[in-house]
């Protein structure tokens, strides 16, 4: 019975799988299509690309694009600064401090970024009264909001190694903790410091509810300006943005993957 | 010797101590190197989450009121509170059904191949980095000008817009939200697709069992708790976004976090900025209670893998 039955199952599941890929690839990348479809329009139905030449002749979006770039680097920095040493030593010599570290990092999930900016306006006054109102002090807000995503791929990366036994032959070797640090952890835990890296720019450029409700003239922001003047030119943008963040997180399907086949050959 | 690594913290300071001081002495030090990340998630994470908790509870003077939450339980605040609930939940099952399916189409083929790789990379962009270009996605696709548009009047003489602007409304938004919310669905429920043995599958065939049996009995008991927390974590998802339906809708506020954004942009009647957070603080709870569910439920389910 079952032997007769399988070839017709594989069947129909094959064709089911097929069915719900193409369908479902179809609803997802329309709207890519859409977007390349309008952005290229010209005058009297023709093709034009003006509204791709025209992301580098608007002064105001190149700046825009220049700033988010910049948080997005600035705040990767910040978020390894407080998350590697901390999670490291926290695994080392603090392990009740675990749930604690961990509850924190989740949090902003369950802190709507609408309802943290109602909290961050009274505070970014103060920010902006001490630093100057660069929009560069986004950086501050950002490092919390890439926490979830960051605490994730160090924790992974974190426990993929043996910490405590390389930071203890380390130490007996004459080593100070911040070269256990620097020489031990951050090496080995590489590939995960790049994937946290890749996601926290991602979410960087891609970010608009803080930035627009501080104010502040990021790339997102610039962009859904500009949508109110310029439609060809705001979905071009768009589409480059979508491309841009979909190339980070290819390349980092490929990051972990690199770390996995590591692990079995040690 | 080995023995620094349990005695000591901070290199030098804590070798000097004596032996009987220096485990005490070594956690006040290791407690130290906590203090910046402590210092900073306190400063721009917990004390604006306590602002706006607090705030709720304080009338425009700072004295302690419930007027606040009173004034949210009615009128347009009550009716956006629900039009969010239920475009969440219908974007949450909408997003879990064809996320579902689009999982398995992906979990069956190679893992390690270029369809997934594209998928995983492209519901990733798509969930959590979309927010504006979604928008402009949606009306480069289906806008007054859109690309389906034009192609629906152009081939068919198909007028869209004959029901009035729909786009800007909750049909537009729940057509627009379901553009992440099946892909967060694929992120959240390929890992417990993953989880599903072959060898289970070939238990079933090898005792007569049809792929019916093996959904019915095996697959789908076993998949039926990620799926209702996956469902929960969409849901909360779609409470909280913001980006995507304020490019899209610019006047009026049919949502939630569209009506949080009237306060901060100073649309509201001087001295209620406190219904501002005391909004905050029903969408906390509401994506609280969802992700606390979600929470356990997930305790639950890693017990299987």
């Amino acid at each position: 019975m079952a032997v007769t039955a399988k070839p017709g199952r594989k069947i129909t599941g094959a064709v089911l799988r097929w069915v719900v890929l193409v369908v479902l690839g179809i609803y997802f990348v329309l709207p890519l299509v859409a977007m390349g479809e309008f952005s290229t329009r010209g005058v009297n139905d023709t093709r034009s690309l003006d509204s791709w030449t025209g992301i580098f002749a608007d002064p105001d979006l190149v700046d825009s694009i220049l700033t988010s770039v910049e948080l997005a680097v600035l705040s990767s920095v910040l978020m390894l600064v407080l998350l590697v040493p901390t999670m490291a030593w926290i695994r080392l010599r603090l392990p009740k401090l675990r749930r604690l570290v961990e509850f924190l990092c989740l949090l902003p999930l369950t802190i709507p970024a609408i309802v943290l900016v109602v909290g961050m306006a009274p505070l970014y006054a103060w920010v902006n009264y001490l630093l100057g109102d660069s929009p560069l002090t986004l950086t501050f807000v950002y490092a919390v909001l890439v926490l979830p995503f960051a605490y994730r791929a160090i924790d992974a990366g974190l426990a993929s190694i043996d910490l405590k036994t390389l930071a203890e032959a380390a130490r007996s070797l004459g080593a100070s903790w911040g070269t256990v640090l620097w020489r031990i952890v951050v090496p080995n835990i590489r590939t995960a410091l790049i994937g946290a890296s890749l996601l926290s720019v991602a979410l960087v450029l891609g970010e608009f509810t803080i930035a627009s409700l501080l104010n502040f003239e990021t790339l997102q922001v610039q962009v859904n300006l500009i949508g109110k003047r310029n439609a060809g030119l705001s979905i071009a943008v768009s589409l480059a943005c979508l491309v841009f963040a979909f190339v980070l997180l290819f390349l980092l399907s490929y990051v972990g993957q690199r770390r996995r086949v590591t692990v079995v050959e040690d | 010797m080995v023995a620094p690594v349990t005695t000591s913290a901070g290199g030098g300071a804590a070798k000097a101590a004596a032996p009987g001081r220096g485990p005490t002495r070594g956690n006040v030090l290791a407690w130290l190197v906590v203090v910046p990340f402590l210092a900073y998630v306190g400063t721009f994470l917990v004390y604006p989450t306590i602002l706006v908790l607090a705030g709720a509870f304080q009338d425009s003077d700072g004295a302690f009121t419930l007027s606040n939450l009173t004034d949210l339980m009615k009128g347009v605040y009550l009716q956006a509170f629900w039009r969010s609930i239920e475009l969440s939940a219908i974007t949450a099952l909408l997003g879990a059904v064809f996320g579902a399916l689009l999982s398995w189409a992906v979990a069956t083929g190679n893992p390690v191949g270029l369809l997934r790789r594209v998928v995983v990379a492209g519901a990733g962009v798509l969930a959590q980095f979309g927010g504006v270009p979604l928008a402009f996605a949606f009306l480069a696709t289906v806008g007054f000008q859109g690309f389906v548009t034009k192609f629906l009047q152009d081939s068919f003489g198909i007028n869209l817009f004959s029901g009035g602007a729909w786009i800007f409304e909750l049909p537009g938004l729940t057509l627009v939200y379901t553009f992440f919310q099946i892909p967060l669905m694929v992120i959240v429920f390929l890992p417990a697709l993953d989880g599903l043995r072959p060898q289970w599958r070939e238990a079933t065939e090898s005792l007569g069992g049809s792929s019916w049996t093996y959904w019915r009995y095996v697959g789908g008991p076993i998949l039926f708790s990620p799926f209702l927390g996956a469902v929960l974590l969409l849901f909360a998802n779609a409470f909280s976004a913001y980006a995507t339906a304020a490019a899209l809708v610019s006047q009026g506020s049919p949502i939630v976090p569209l009506q949080i954004r009237g306060f901060l942009t100073g649309e509201v009647l001087l001295g209620q900025e406190n219904l501002g957070k005391a909004l905050g603080l029903g969408m906390v709870i509401v994506v609280g209670v969802a992700m606390g569910i979600y929470a356990l439920l997930q305790r639950r389910v890693s017990k299987w893998q």
